[in-house]
């Protein structure tokens, strides 16, 4: 079993899989699942819906590393946490990108208040670019990696605390709520869209493990720099 | 193509260009190591040659 | 986690009596400071009052006084954040930060203190604050003191944790607010909601179970903050 996940540990393998997947799922999309009532823009459900996904395990992966730093001291999980949540900065970008694009496909606005999951990101999109701005204000040391952890840790309490948040708010906000599911999925679309979802998976954890590489590389170099002068 | 069809495309597109711009941003990095890299080889050549200078480096 | 173990070695007296003696002792510093130098409390308290004024000017004449609740929530938050960048003044300004850190205090107890200082501050200034908005625009009933009470907990629990971080941070005054904002939005949710809505008690329970969560995390977290 070991073997058999060993190419998922690194960046080439999962790039491989990601480029598989990727190709599989996008012709899934087009070619297999149907265009249900809502019309061709339900196309878009089949990789916004899982990029969000992934911004989400990003963010709680970058909190799992987090937790690893604080409580085990583990060197490394530092900088593991912040990638993880750089992935997940990216992945929320395009969430949020990809979100008003279909709103304003489905409802004719560029952004909906009433839309409940593209304000939750926005909220947390929000929170987690303050991450990099707290970050990079801090200078570079075992106090700055513990403040980037704690404020990790709080990201994800804060998400499901401000999903209820805006459950509640529409109640005196937007009191019509809007259903995005519609009619129950069928059997090929909920397999085009596990697809995607494993896709944007490895896609994530790919550009992870690449990053990660650089930003390791980087620290040897400046390691070895020492050394030599 | 339908205004649809172009707003699916947009978002792919989006999708797209974005993971192309962090493989630029991924590349520039790749670039500045390797010439990072290339510096620090001359640095200890240098070194090497100011030590022992009879021998051929 | 780490809180609990560092709470029976570092400090000086045993028991909870003893940190809760230590919470009071910081608490009461603070309080003292404040009474001598008169800094932050009526910098608050003219900063409520003032926007408040300007909220009159924004709101057109026909607004309802559901919007002029919501515009006491955005007041409350900023006055707020105006008092939390004032969190550890004194402490930055005598250079006593890392004096407290040496001493045999359990550090989440000077989270505590600060949280109680705070809160302390910003319950005088909503007092001026809620007579002011009856005064000037609308009834104010149980429920929306109910909200301020439990939102007061909530941004004073996360307020001081995230201002000890502002002042590890180069930008401390620019990055507070951008900290402490979207951590606050829930907050708001809950005390807006409380404050204009039917049914205000699932927006009160709601204030509550987000105070327990983040003081809980604040409490347990605070001493990775402020150590090295």
């Amino acid at each position: 079993m070991k073997k058999l996940l060993a190419p998922l540990d690194n960046a080439v393998g999962l790039a491989v899989l990601a480029t598989v997947l990727i190709a599989v799922g996008t012709a899934m999309t087009f070619f297999y699942a149907p265009v249900d009532v809502d019309g061709l823009n339900q196309k878009i459900f089949y990789f916004h819906v899982p990029i969000a996904l992934t911004a989400y395990a990003t963010f709680g992966w970058g909190a799992w590393k987090a937790l690893v730093h604080l409580w085990k001291k583990k060197p490394g999980a530092d900088l593991e946490s912040y990638v993880a949540i750089h992935q997940g900065t990216i992945f929320g970008a395009l969430t949020l990108i990809t979100g008003s694009i279909w709103a304003k496909l489905r409802w004719g606005h560029w952004w909906l208040w009433g839309e409940k999951e593209l304000v939750l990101f926005l909220i947390i999109f929000l929170f987690y670019c303050t991450y990099f701005m707290l970050r990079y204000s801090i200078e570079a040391g075992p106090r700055r990696a513990n403040i980037s952890a704690v404020y990790a840790l709080f990201g994800v309490i804060l998400i499901p605390i401000s999903f209820l948040a805006i459950r509640l708010a529409t109640n005196y906000i937007h009191p019509v709520a809007f259903t995005k599911q519609g009619p129950q999925m069928a059997g090929s679309q909920f397999a085009t869209f596990m697809v995607c979802l494993a896709a944007m998976w490895t896609l994530a954890g790919a550009l992870y493990r690449l990053e990660l590489l650089g930003k390791r590389l980087d620290l040897k170099i400046r390691e070895l720099r020492e050394l030599v002068l | 193509m339908t205004s649809t069809e172009k707003y699916v495309a947009a978002a792919y597109l989006v999708v797209f260009v974005m993971i192309l711009v962090y493989v630029v941003i991924i590349a520039a990095k790749l670039a500045r190591l390797d010439r990072e890299i290339g510096d620090l080889a001359d640095e200890v050549r240098a070194t090497r040659q100011d030590e022992e200078p009879g021998s051929a480096g | 986690m780490s809180a609990a173990a560092g709470m029976s070695g570092r400090r000086g007296r045993g028991g909870l009596v003893g940190y809760l003696g230590d919470v009071a002792t910081l608490a009461g510093k603070d309080l003292r400071i404040e009474w001598r130098a008169r800094d932050t409390f009526p910098a608050m308290a003219l900063f409520v009052l003032s926007t408040m004024t300007i909220f009159h000017f924004a709101l057109p004449s026909g607004s309802s006084d559901r919007a002029a609740q919501g515009m006491l929530w955005v007041a409350i938050l900023f006055t707020a954040l105006l008092g939390l960048t004032r969190t550890y003044a004194p402490e930055r300004e005598q250079g006593m930060f890392d004096g407290l850190l040496l001493s045999p205090v359990d550090r989440s107890a000077i989270w505590l203190a600060k949280v109680l200082a705070t809160l302390v501050f910003l319950a005088a200034v909503e007092v001026v604050a809620l007579l002011a908005f009856w005064l000037f625009f609308a009834h104010v009933g149980g429920a929306m003191i109910a909200a301020v009470v439990l939102a007061d907990i909530g941004l004073c629990a996360v307020g001081a944790l995230v201002a000890a971080m502002a002042t590890a941070s180069r930008s401390r005054e620019l990055i507070l607010p951008l900290l402490l904002l979207p951590l606050s939005v829930p907050v708001v949710v809950g005390a807006v909601g409380a404050s204009v809505d039917t049914g205000t008690g699932k927006y009160l329970a709601f204030l509550a179970l987000y105070d327990a969560i983040f003081s809980l995390i604040a409490w347990g977290t605070f001493e990775y903050v402020v150590a090295e």
